[in-house]
C-alpha cells in the first residue's frame, strides 16, 4: 500500500512539477507570472484538441495510429497553445510594461474560459452524453511501462512503472537547474531577474532574456496540463477537473525556493499531502477539506523561515514583479 | 615623454536648455593621475560619461591614443579599454563577486573556476583584499568598491575613470584605495579621479584639471600649485547678485543644538559632534558639499532622524521656557512651530504629494483639524488661492496636480504652505534649486520677509554667491563636522570654499 501512495503521489506531484519549473524559469527573469494556472489549463486543453483532431482523422482506430505521432501531435499542439498564452502575458508586461499581476490573473481567467469554450465544444461535437471527452487510445501511448519494471517487484513499480512525461518532468527540472546554475546563459538570465539595470549595462538583452524565459516556462507548463490529462485522468478531459494545481505549481516555486531541483521533490511532498486524505481511514468530508489545504500551509511555513533567515540565495530574485524601463539617455 | 592616452577637444554637451559642459579640453596621459576637480553641477560627471559611453557629446571630438575614437555605448567603451566605476554601484547583490565580475562577458566556455583563479592573479598584482567568493548582500561598501574596480580591470582595462571614490569610504580605506591607484600608475594605466576634496587632489593626483559651471578652467600641476589657487578656480570670482539684507533685529537664540551624533543605516557617521546656534530674526546659512550632512541635520532638528547623541533645544518665543526636542514626534515638533522645506533634487520626494491638486497638498498639514470624521477643506483651499496669488504660481487652478506644475512652482507652493503656518524656525533646503532668476529672488524676500517677523530661518543653499549676500551668519559643514562659522558680511567665496573642502578633522586642527 505504501508503494501505491507513494506512486499515487508522484502521479499527482508532476503536473505541479511542470508548472513549478515552468514558473521558476519566468520567475528568474523577474516577471511572476500568475497566469499558470491558466496556461497549464490551455495546455491541457490544446493537446486535448490535437489528439481529439488525430484520433478522428485515424476513424477512431487504434490500429490506423502511429504511436510517435500520437505523442507528437498532443505533445506539440500542447507546447503551441501555452507559448501563445505566454507570448500574450510577455507583450504586455514586458513591451508595454503592464502590471505582472493584473496581467498574470486575467490569463488565467482567460485561459480556463479558453479552455471550457474549447471543452465543450468538443463535447457536443461529439454528441456524447456524459459531460466529458474521453481520449483513451492517445493515453495508451503515453503510458507506455518498462518491459522490466513489472520483474523487479516494489522497486520497479515506484521507479519504472510512470508515463514517460513524469521522466521527463523530472528531465526538465534537471536541464533547468543545470542550465540556470552551471551555465553563462543561466548566469545571464539570473542577472536579469535580480538587476535588470546591471545586466542591461553588462550588455545582456533584457527583454530578450524576459521573452524567452517566458514563453519557455509557459510551455514547460503547458506540458503540466498535458501530462495530467493524458496520464493522471486517463485520457479523459471534463470541464474544471484540473482543480487548483495550478495555484499549487506557484505555491511550489516558494516552497522550492526558485531551485528546481528542489522542486522535484516538492512536488512528490504535495502530490502526497494532496492525497493523504484518500489514505487515512475514517475522516469525515469536511477534515477532507481541510488536508487539502495541506500544500498551502506548508508553503507558508516556509514563506515563514525564509524571510526570518535573510539569505539573499533562498529568496525570490530581487526585481520580480517590477516592470523594468531603461534609463533615459 | 608621456604616451596620451585620453585627449577631448572642444566637448559640448546641452541637456535641453542646460549646459553641462561647454568646449572642454583636457588630456590625460598614461601613467598618470588626472583629478578633475569642480563643485557639485560643474560638469564633471557628465564629462566622464561621454568618455564611457553614456552620453554622446553634442559637439567636440573625443581621441584614444592619439586617434578619433566614436564612442556610444559602455561596449564601445571597453572596446578601447576605458573603464569606469560610478558612484552607484552596478552590481547583482545576490551573486557572488566573481559572477558579478564576469557578468555579461563572452569569454567562451562558462568556467567559474578559471574566472576566479583570474580574479586572484589581478587581485594578488594589485594588492586588492577581494574573496571572489563571497555574496555582494555580505559585503562593505569599500569591498563592493573593490569588485567594481576589479570587473574593470578584468576586462582588460587600462583607462581608468573613478567618480568620487571617497565619497563612501571611511580614511583607512581611502589609504588602501590610494594605494593601489599609485600602483596601477606605476603600471602604466592612465587612472582619471572625479571629486571635490582638495586634501586627496593634493596627496594623490599628478595634475589636476578644475572645470566650473561646466566650463574647463584650467589644468594645473600638483606639485606647483597650491590649496588657495586650486579653491580660487573652483569657486570663480564674486559676482554681485544685489540681494536685499536686512540688519538683524531683536536678535535671540531660537534653537540650540548641542553636540549631535547621527548614523545612517549602515552605521556611518553622517552627523559627527555638530553643535550651533540658530537665532531669531537672522538667516542661518548652511553651505558645503551636497551630501556633507545637510539633510540629516535638517532632519534632526525635524525629528525624523535617530539620535545616537547630543540634544536640541528649543526656546520657546511663546512660554519663555526651554524645551529639549530630541525624544518629540515630528507632529509635536511642527506644533512648536519648527517648520522643514526640503527641496531634494526630484523636487517632489519629500513634501508633496504629485498627483495631488494644491488644495490637497496643503491639506496634508491640516488634515487633523476637521471635525469629527470629516476633513476641513474650505481654509486649505482659501490658503491655496492665496499662495497662487501672492507667490505669482502659475496653475491652470487649484485643482491641478502639483506634478503638472514646472519645477519653481512647485517650489512656491512648498515654501508657501510652510511659511504660511507662521513658523517659529523655518529651515529651507535648496529652496531655489533649479528656479528661474525672478523666481529665486521672490524666495529670498520671502525668507527676508520672515526674518524680519522674528522667524529663525535656516538656509541651506549651493551657491555661495547668494549665501554670502543672503544670509547673516555662514555654517559650513564638511563630511558631517561644522567646518567653520563665518559672517556672511565680510567673508570671501574662496574662505567658504576652502572650509567646504577641508574633512572634518583638519578643520578641528
Amino acid at each position: 500500500m505504501i508503494v501505491q501512495f507513494l506512486c499515487r503521489a508522484i502521479l499527482l506531484g508532476v503536473p505541479i512539477l511542470y508548472g513549478s519549473t515552468g514558473e521558476i524559469i519566468t520567475e528568474k527573469s523577474g516577471h511572476l507570472n500568475l497566469g499558470i494556472p491558466g496556461i497549464m489549463y490551455v495546455g491541457a486543453i490544446s493537446g486535448v484538441v490535437g489528439s481529439f483532431l488525430y484520433e478522428n482523422a485515424c476513424g477512431n482506430d487504434i490500429e490506423k495510429m502511429n504511436a510517435a505521432l500520437a505523442i507528437l501531435i498532443p505533445l506539440l499542439s500542447s507546447i503551441v497553445g501555452a507559448v501563445l498564452m505566454g507570448l500574450i502575458y510577455s507583450f504586455l508586461t514586458v513591451t508595454l510594461h503592464a502590471n505582472q499581476n493584473v496581467t498574470g490573473l486575467a490569463l488565467t481567467t482567460l485561459g480556463i474560459g479558453l479552455g471550457n469554450f474549447l471543452g465543450a465544444s468538443l463535447i457536443s461535437i461529439t454528441k456524447s452524453e456524459l459531460p466529458s471527452i474521453a481520449l483513451t487510445k492517445t493515453s495508451s501511448f503515453f503510458s507506455v511501462k518498462a518491459p522490466f519494471a513489472d520483474k523487479l517487484g516494489p522497486v520497479g513499480e515506484l521507479l519504472f512503472s510512470h508515463d514517460f512525461l513524469t521522466y521527463l518532468a523530472i528531465a526538465i527540472a534537471l536541464v533547468a537547474s543545470y542550465v540556470l546554475n552551471r551555465t553563462r546563459v543561466g548566469l545571464n538570465l539570473r542577472a536579469v531577474g535580480e538587476n535588470p539595470a546591471t545586466a542591461d549595462a553588462a550588455g545582456i538583452r533584457v527583454s530578450k532574456y524576459k521573452y524567452v524565459a517566458t514563453c519557455i516556462g509557459s510551455a514547460i507548463a503547458g506540458l503540466g496540463g498535458l501530462q495530467y490529462v493524458m496520464a493522471y485522468a486517463s485520457g479523459v478531459w471534463s470541464n474544471n477537473a484540473f482543480g487548483d494545481r495550478g495555484w499549487l505549481a506557484i505555491a511550489l516555486v516558494i516552497f522550492a525556493l526558485w531551485k528546481p531541483s528542489i522542486a522535484i521533490l516538492g512536488s512528490f511532498l504535495f502530490g502526497a499531502l494532496c492525497n493523504a486524505n484518500n489514505y487515512i481511514q475514517g475522516l469525515g468530508a469536511e477534515t477532507q477539506e481541510l488536508f487539502k489545504m495541506l500544500p498551502y500551509v506548508v508553503t507558508i511555513i516556509v514563506l515563514i523561515i525564509t524571510s526570518m533567515r535573510k539569505k539573499r540565495e533562498y529568496q525570490a530574485p530581487e526585481s520580480l514583479g517590477l516592470p523594468y524601463f531603461r534609463e533615459e539617455r | 615623454m608621456k604616451q596620451c592616452a585620453i585627449e577631448l577637444k572642444n566637448i559640448t554637451k546641452v541637456f535641453g536648455k542646460v549646459v553641462a559642459n561647454k568646449n572642454v579640453n583636457l588630456t590625460a596621459y598614461r601613467g598618470e593621475i588626472l583629478s578633475i576637480l569642480g563643485e557639485n553641477g560643474s560638469g564633471k560627471t557628465t564629462l566622464m560619461n561621454m568618455i564611457s559611453g553614456i552620453y554622446f557629446p553634442d559637439e567636440g571630438q573625443i581621441c584614444i591614443d592619439g586617434e578619433e575614437a566614436v564612442i556610444t555605448s559602455p561596449k564601445d567603451a571597453f572596446a578601447y579599454k576605458i573603464g569606469m566605476i560610478h558612484q552607484h554601484f552596478k552590481l547583482v547583490e545576490a551573486f557572488s563577486a566573481a559572477e558579478n565580475i564576469i557578468l555579461g562577458l563572452d569569454e567562451g566556455k562558462y568556467d567559474l573556476k578559471a574566472s576566479t583563479e583570474k580574479i586572484r592573479a589581478i587581485s594578488e598584482q594589485y594588492g586588492f583584499d577581494l574573496d571572489p567568493e563571497k555574496k555582494i548582500y555580505t559585503m562593505s561598501v569599500s569591498e563592493k568598491q573593490t569588485v567594481e574596480i576589479v570587473k574593470v580591470l578584468y576586462r582588460g582595462a587600462d583607462i581608468l575613470i573613478l567618480d568620487e571614490p571617497t565619497a563612501v569610504l571611511t580614511p583607512q580605506e581611502i589609504e588602501k584605495l590610494f594605494a593601489i591607484l599609485r600602483r596601477m600608475r606605476e603600471d602604466g594605466k592612465c587612472i582619471v579621479i572625479i571629486t571635490h576634496k582638495l586634501h586627496e587632489v593634493l596627496s594623490l593626483s599628478d595634475r589636476v584639471s578644475v572645470l566650473r559651471k561646466g566650463e574647463y578652467v584650467g589644468t594645473v600641476k600638483t606639485a606647483e600649485t597650491s590649496e588657495s589657487e586650486l579653491t580660487e578656480m573652483m569657486v570663480g570670482k564674486k559676482i554681485s547678485l544685489n540681494i536685499d539684507r536686512s540688519e538683524p533685529q531683536n536678535v535671540e537664540p531660537r534653537l540650540v543644538v548641542e553636540a549631535l551624533d547621527c548614523c545612517d543605516r549602515s552605521g556611518v557617521k553622517v552627523l559627527d559632534n555638530v553643535s550651533f546656534t540658530a537665532n531669531a530674526g537672522e538667516i542661518l546659512g548652511i553651505a558645503g558639499i551636497a551630501g556633507s550632512g545637510q539633510r540629516e541635520l535638517l532632519e534632526a532638528i525635524a525629528g525624523l532622524q535617530q539620535l545616537q547623541n547630543g540634544s536640541i533645544f528649543y526656546h520657546n518665543p511663546k512660554t519663555g521656557t526651554v524645551e529639549e526636542l530630541r525624544g518629540k514626534t515630528p507632529l509635536q515638533i511642527r506644533e512648536l512651530g519648527v517648520r522643514l522645506s526640503f527641496v531634494p533634487e526630484d523636487r517632489l520626494g519629500m513634501g508633496l504629494v504629485g498627483n495631488m491638486d494644491i488644495t490637497d497638498n496643503m491639506m496634508l498639514r491640516s488634515y487633523r483639524k476637521g471635525r469629527g470624521v470629516f476633513v476641513e477643506r474650505k481654509a486649505p483651499k482659501e490658503l491655496a488661492k492665496s499662495i497662487i496669488e501672492t507667490l505669482e504660481v502659475v496653475t491652470p487652478g487649484a485643482t491641478t496636480p502639483v506634478r503638472r506644475l514646472s519645477g519653481g512652482n512647485v517650489q512656491k507652493v512648498l515654501v508657501g504652505r510652510e511659511i504660511s503656518a507662521s513658523p517659529t524656525v523655518l529651515m529651507a533646503a535648496y529652496p531655489v534649486r533649479g528656479l528661474d532668476i525672478n523666481s529665486s529672488y521672490l524666495i529670498y524676500n520671502l525668507l527676508n520677509e520672515q526674518k524680519k517677523k522674528g522667524v529663525a530661518v535656516v538656509f541651506v543653499g549651493e551657491d555661495l554667491d547668494v549665501l554670502i549676500e543672503l544670509c547673516d551668519r555662514i555654517m559650513v559643514i564638511g563630511s558631517g563636522r561644522i567646518t567653520g562659522v563665518v559672517d556672511g558680511r565680510n567673508t570671501t567665496k574662496e574662505e567658504i570654499g576652502l572650509l567646504m573642502t577641508k574633512t572634518g578633522e583638519e578643520g578641528e586642527k
